[in-house]
């Protein structure tokens, strides 16, 4: 299954290779020109030579993960965090490096703590992993600075419907993304899969520049916080109500005629849709709808529980949904479109 | 079978703070004579009660004693420090009345404070109404103890009292061994001095050596607003102990009484409670050990001097351990 | 790797992931008994669940050399399914809340169900200077399932276990849960293995204890059940760490620690260091002033009072999930324990007087 071998395989920002190649082997033969650019984004193309609008389809590869640092004198390791990581949640977890040392990151012994220890979070500062070395150069044997470490996690079916896995929320939209390729649509069609967007949306910059779309589409996932028993203020977005349409996040303010474009194909079509409820963090998007003269964009989102964490979940219903949306929305694209620009002839209905 | 209500009443309103329980021993030894074939008072204070039969022989014990004050010392205008006997909650004593063996009241005071967190128990005191030092050693003495003054109301099918700790436990004991038919070798302790750590429990079980002991207590809920979250409601049915600080209730014992309860359509919920302890904490470590479970009555406001108990769960305790002392555990 | 280290670690990897939280010991209790019968003449369980392997001694001595490591592990266990089916938690044994956020769980209820554990004020990831850990009542266990479903598979009082398989690190590590004292009764298997090629006088009994994380409990109930003549605890100790320098001195991979104090016999304590001289075993001493936190603390006053001798295997971050471990340091506790036993005199002589 695609989304599990996402799911599994290690990359972070600026260490996207192992995920690049194994995308660029799955989209091959549904693509008729295939490049890396040279910040790492992986480019497929799509019906060059058709006239219509150019549609950007963009998701991004990298996923959190901790960046070795220091080797202390015993052959602990120091690290940092790629990408926005809870210190919280790395106490008493197993990590993978380099894909083939296993560390655990452990914690002071309960019993040798304070009370008031306890009620205080572990920083960064006070981590270390410890992967068995004896001293430094017993770990400089296996481990080098800058070399990465990533959740250990397995992708596996999950309660009721669901998924559970490490970097979900980052390669969700890589899977949709794969998916979408095998269809054939009338107009030219690029795909970047990018780099770096845990670390400031970079690789999207870049690919919208060169590729210079009439309209993008970004796939990712987004935050569910759908656990709190009383108030559903914070929840975002609701597990299995159906993919997300953003209307803003830190990074974009989305168009309201697209946003009700995408309302109205996803109740043509008998699709769930949800808007989230609160402000996210940005994604691609923020760096694709403003480049050049600015491109219209629009950003679905499969809800995703625990992003950023050791074991993220989905639902399965929510990931179908996400993928015949984004597919019903190609196939009306071509409607809205006079030319290179977008027209809706309806306009007062909105 | 219809409760009655008036010996629950008669029990949480006698005096019997840890150490002090022979009025309430008395008391219960004159209510469960007739049904037993030998009624002792061992020299922890525990009053043991054994009905002869052919079966396992099964403890069952509930604790006579309540939380009280020690006094400590008597100052010179005739106010009177005291001590924590039991788990006494600070919050719960300005301004409550207690009351001596001998019948003599008082009430609790409080020295003036500064900030909220000077407020302890050393900054309390008692108020017998005594004008001097002299006065007040004629009406109590040093180490004499008091117990709160909390009458038996009920409200509904709710019933509020002192003491409910663990008098509505002996009264559970109390009725379900007058309507008993077991065959069981049944040997029953009301037992001393459980809120100082559970010891009369342990000196009776190491001499009754049951195959299986059964204790009847309260424990809290999880039911009152922005309460502790626990899952125990009161009204909700006989709590089944899964475990406290002092006991992990064995699966096969809990199997078994969730079975009994099932098969007698008796209403019970599991209780995870996270603090405390009780009898059956002393019981299951004697000797080799001795498998052992909980019946637990919900209680609100456990410590103070109005200790709340539905009176349907109390019925769903006694029917359950009337037929868990028919159904042994095999 | 030697194939007795290779067994060791494989026994312990075995006993690592399964689970046997205090108090619910079957499962685990029935792996011990398997693996402990081949070197034992007799294995039982009672009725507080303690293992008991028998192996008989060489002569018709009387006397009984009792051993103690215990097989519970602490825990978490299921206090309320709130209105969603969210389920909130209580630990069972010494748990450090920092260790639970975002950890795959099992929760046992008709069948182990997995779960995660999820912060009820989710983390602001981009926010990540947090400095206040999250409260255990602020967690819950995510199931992934409607509320109806959950009731049908999972009750108020199920336990719940951390979902961890062993990690091999380098030099001979292992990473896992549990190995508090899965490690100890991997030692005891050793020494019962190292036994039978040994001659020992004294009847032997190695018991796997229950409830040693909510106050040695079964060893309260299982000394006074064996009442044995002298009796050795084997449990983990704290090893150091970079948080640790100047708190610990107990160093991994340097040989299992020999405990002294008012816990331990002293002639228990002396012919423990003189075995491992005389075999060349290295070993570290802990003086212990006062209670060992071990099954040795009550075994010592149980009955008419037990001489009670006390090792440890150096372990790092105890009570967590990545708890790590030297596997030689258990091989040569196993090894130790064997040479104290075979070299003890016929008549325990100095062992049971001061």
């Amino acid at each position: 299954m695609l989304l599990k071998t996402l799911s599994e395989l290690n990359g972070t920002s600026g260490a996207e290779s192992l995920v690049r190649t194994f995308l660029q082997q799955t989209i091959e033969p549904f693509v008729d020109i295939i490049n890396t650019d040279k910040i790492g984004n992986l480019i497929g193309i799509k019906n060059d030579s058709l006239s219509g609008p150019k549609v950007m389809l963009a998701a991004h590869m990298d996923e959190v993960a901790l960046m070795i640092i220091d080797i202390t004198g015993d052959g602990f390791l120091k690290f940092r965090p790629v990408g926005g990581i809870d210190a919280r949640i790395l106490v008493s977890k197993p990590v993978q490096i380099n894909n083939s040392q296993v560390g655990v990151i452990g914690a002071k012994a309960i019993h040798l703590q304070k009370q008031a220890e306890r009620q205080k979070a572990l920083s960064f500062d006070q981590l270390y992993i410890d992967i068995g070395a004896k001293s430094k150069e017993d770990a400089l044997s296996k481990v080098k600075l800058g070399d990465y470490a990533y959740f250990i996690t397995k992708f596996e079916p999950f309660g009721d419907g669901l998924y559970k896995g490490k970097a979900l929320d980052h390669r969700v939209g890589c899977a949709l993304l794969a998916e979408l390729l095998k269809n054939d649509y009338d107009f030219p069609i690029v795909a970047a899969f990018t780099v770096q967007e845990e670390v400031g949306q970079r690789g999207a910059k870049v690919a919208a520049h060169h590729l210079a779309p009439n309209f993008a589409i970004v796939l990712e996932a987004t935050v569910a916080n759908d656990i709190s028993e009383g108030s559903d203020e914070g929840w975002i977005t609701e597990l299995g109500n159906g993919p997300a349409c953003s209307l803003m996040d830190s990074s974009t303010l989305y168009n309201a005629k697209l946003i009700h474009w995408v309302r109205d194909v996803a109740r043509q079509n008998d699709i769930p849709l949800q808007f989230p409820r609160g402000i996210g963090s940005g994604n691609d998007a923020g760096s694709i709808h403003i480049s050049k003269v600015g491109i219209p964009t629009i950003s679905l989102s499969v809800p995703c529980r625990y992003i950023h964490s050791f074991a993220s979940v989905i639902s399965e219903k929510d990931y179908r949904a996400c993928y015949d949306l984004a597919n019903a929305l190609l196939k009306e694209l071509p409607n809205i479109f006079e030319g290179s620009s977008i027209n809706f002839a309806k306009e007062d209905q909105f | 079978m219809d409760m009655d209500l008036r010996i629950l009443e008669q029990l949480t309103q006698i005096f019997g703070p840890s150490g002090s329980e022979e009025q309430v021993a008395d008391f219960i030894s004159a209510q469960i004579r007739p049904y037993c074939d030998e009624v002792i008072n061992d020299t922890l204070g525990n009053l043991i009660a054994v009905r002869h039969g052919t079966g396992k022989k099964i403890m069952v014990a509930a604790h006579m004693d309540e939380i009280g004050l020690m006094i400590t010392h008597i100052d010179k205008e005739g106010f009177l420090r005291f001590t924590p006997l039991g788990g006494v909650r600070t919050s719960n004593l300005v301004g409550q009345r207690v009351k001596f063996n001998r019948g003599r009241m008082g009430t609790i005071g409080v020295e003036k404070i500064a900030k909220p967190s000077d407020f302890k128990l050393d900054k309390l005191f008692i108020d017998i109404g005594a004008v001097s030092q002299n006065e007040a050693e004629q009406i109590v003495h040093l180490g004499e103890t008091a117990v709160f003054v909390g009458d038996f109301v009920e409200v509904g099918s709710r019933i509020m009292a002192k003491a409910l700790d663990d008098r509505i436990g002996c009264f559970v004991v109390i009725e379900a061994l007058k309507r008993s038919k077991s065959t069981n070798e049944l040997v029953f302790a009301f037992t001393a001095q459980e809120e100082l750590g559970t010891r009369g429990a342990k000196t009776a079980a190491y001499v009754l050596e049951p195959d299986l002991a059964i204790a009847v207590d309260v424990t809290a809920t999880g039911d009152t607003p922005k309460a502790h979250p626990m899952s125990v409601k009161l009204g909700s049915g006989v709590g089944i102990k899964v475990l406290d600080r002092s006991l992990i209730t064995p699966p096969q014992i809990k199997r078994w009484m969730a079975a009994v309860a099932a098969e007698g359509n008796i209403p019970f919920q599991w209780e995870v409670l996270e603090y405390g302890g009780t009898d059956s904490g002393a019981i299951h470590l004697s000797r080799g050990g001795v498998p052992s479970g909980v019946i637990s009555i919900p209680t609100r406001y456990v410590h103070s001097p109005a200790e709340m108990v539905d009176s349907r769960d109390v019925q769903a305790a006694v029917d359950l351990l009337v037929s868990l002392l028919e159904h042994p555990l095999e | 790797m030697n194939p007795q280290m290779k067994d060791a670690r494989d026994f312990l990897s075995l006993i690592s992931i399964a689970s046997g939280v205090s108090g619910y010991e079957f499962s685990i209790a029935s792996l011990v008994r398997e693996r402990f019968e081949e070197f034992s003449n007799e294995v039982e369980r009672d009725k507080f669940g303690n293992v008991y392997a028998l192996r008989r001694g060489n002569k018709n001595s009387n006397k009984k050399i009792m051993l103690a490591a215990h097989m519970d592990e602490i825990g978490l266990i299921v206090k309320k399914i709130d209105s969603r089916g969210f389920i909130k938690f209580t630990s069972i044994g010494g748990t450090d809340q920092r260790t639970l956020l975002s950890q795959e769980v099992l929760v046992h209820g008709n069948q182990a169900i997995p779960g995660i554990i999820a912060s009820l004020s989710p983390h602001q990831f981009d926010k990540m200077e947090s400095s206040q850990a999250v409260k255990m009542d602020e967690m819950v266990i995510d199931v992934g399932m409607p509320l109806a479903k959950i009731q049908e598979v999972i009750q108020v009082g199920d336990i719940i276990t951390i979902k961890r398989q062993t990690y091999p690190l380098l030099n001979n590590l292992i990473a896992g849960k549990s190995l508090d004292d899965r490690a100890g009764v991997v030692a005891m298997k050793v020494c019962l293995e190292e036994l039978s090629r040994l001659k020992h006088s004294h009847d032997v009994v190695a018991v796997a204890t229950t409830q040693e994380e909510v106050g040695a409990r079964g060893a309260i109930t299982g000394a006074y059940t064996l009442n044995p003549d002298l009796a050795v605890t084997i449990d983990v100790t704290h090893a150091c760490t970079p948080d640790l320098k100047g708190q610990v001195t107990i160093d991994l991979g340097k040989g299992p620690t020999v405990a002294l104090g008012p816990n331990i016999h002293p002639a228990i304590y002396r012919h423990l260091v003189e075995s491992a001289h005389f075999h060349r075993l290295p070993i570290q001493i802990e003086p212990i002033p006062g209670h060992s936190g071990t099954d040795a603390w009550p075994i010592q006053v149980a009955q008419a009072g037990i001489p009670t001798g006390l090792i440890s295997i150096p372990l790092r971050y105890m009570h967590t999930s990545v708890e790590t471990l030297d596997i030689q340091d258990v091989l040569n506790s196993g090894k130790l324990l064997a040479y104290f036993i075979a070299s003890l005199p016929d008549d325990l002589e100095g062992m049971l007087c001061y």
